[in-house]
């Protein structure tokens, strides 16, 4: 550790190894210049656009729903199905490294869409949606629907203006994901439990699921749905009818 | 690879609030409990910060550990646990610290015509100036 500023530049970062403290070494090889403190939030940017994000969404009485999921979890197919029974305005920002393969499906069904395309990148970010609502002008009393880069791990971080945060799992992924990726469940509204006609062919324990939701985030909704078959949809829509946002007088 | 963005947000706002400076040392503040893996940050950091005023500057990380208050009981305690169980059972947990990711100081390049010399406004609270 260095003996000047106490920093572990030559540290072990990998977390595992750390346990018991950070290792020692000779890193005090660098020089100290002109020291300035700055006590910069690294997410305050991204945290700033994303409240410009909301006062825009509230403005405009629109309802953002922030859908996050693994890749394969069927984000999509239940956007589908939600936008062809919606029954007022509602729009969708679909999230993918490449292709504009979902918002060609979520036009196919009937609403409009935007596909952002973040080639390396693995979320979406506030600046990302602000663009992305630019180009689909939702209009006003509208539910945005974005759809996440789909990972369990980085738009955990990233906060897009959203009113709900909703994080969907499929009965295939198995029953431990909350606690594994701990970061995303903490902070879900809504949890969605996909392709449950899927269970009776799966080693899938729902209790054992729901319990793990709970220790993540025991504030939050829990819904079981099937995409395909529209089994617990009504529910989902419902929910979405009451979180809608009122249309400021 | 959430690191890549959170690292080019570190030279986005270093470059806007220092200016032209060149940049020596950054510290950063990656807390266990933060959701970022420093290592990451640090293969990232080469690569942002080329063609910056950032670039070749040492990159030091301190991790603080997390730390948890139980709800139930009361107790406070340091955990490496995202969703931590309080020792007397309950999972009824408040993670108070660990979380924060922060540029905490840099060092700069500063041109100096003498060896030491201190901002004008230092040198009246520096010690033994007499």
């Amino acid at each position: 550790m260095c003996g000047t500023c106490g920093c572990a530049d030559d540290g072990p970062g990998v977390r595992l190894t750390e346990i018991g403290g950070a290792g020692g070494g000779n890193g005090q090889g660098h020089g100290h210049g002109h020291r300035v403190d700055l006590e910069v939030d690294l997410l305050a940017g991204n945290d700033a656009l994303a409240a410009r994000n909301r006062a825009r969404f509230d403005a405009a009485g629109i309802l953002a729903v922030n859908l996050m999921s693994s890749p394969g979890a069927g984000k999509t197919t239940l956007l589908e199905r939600t936008v062809r029974a919606w029954e007022g305005p509602c729009a969708v920002l679909e999230g993918d490294q490449e292709t504009t393969a979902d918002a060609d499906r979520i036009a196919a069904a009937g609403a409009r869409a935007v596909q952002i395309n973040t080639g390396a990148g693995c979320h979406l970010d506030a600046a990302m949606v602000a663009r992305g609502v630019d180009a689909l002008d939702p209009g006003p009393g509208a539910v945005l629907f974005v759809e996440n880069v789909g990972n369990l791990v980085c738009p955990a971080l990233f906060a897009l203006g959203e009113h709900v945060r909703v994080v969907i799992m499929s009965v295939t992924e198995g029953a431990d994901k909350p606690l594994k990726y701990p970061h995303m469940f903490r902070t879900a509204d809504l949890v969605l439990l996909n392709k449950i006609d899927l269970l009776p062919y799966v080693d899938f324990v729902v209790a054992e699921w729901e319990a793990a939701v709970r220790r993540a985030r025991p504030e939050a909704e829990i819904l079981r749905v099937s995409a395909t078959t529209g089994a617990g949809l009504e529910a989902w829509l419902g929910l979405l009818r009451t979180l809608r946002a009122p249309v400021p007088s | 690879m959430h690191e890549l963005s959170l690292t080019q947000s570190v030279v986005d706002a270093l470059t806007e609030r220092l200016g032209p400076v060149r940049v020596r040392v950054v510290r950063l503040e990656v807390g266990r409990l933060s959701g970022v893996v420093p290592d990451a940050m640090r293969f990232c950091f080469e690569l942002v910060t080329a063609g910056t005023t950032v670039e070749g500057a040492a990159l030091e990380i301190v991790e603080p550990e997390g730390a948890a208050r139980c709800r139930t009981c009361g107790a406070g305690f340091s955990t490496a646990e995202v969703l931590p169980l309080c020792p007397c059972g309950s999972a009824d947990v408040e993670v108070t610290g660990g979380a924060g990711l922060r540029i905490l100081a840099v060092e700069m390049e500063v041109e100096v015509e003498e060896p030491c010399a201190e901002p004008a406004d230092a040198r009246t609270t520096g010690p033994a100036s007499g």
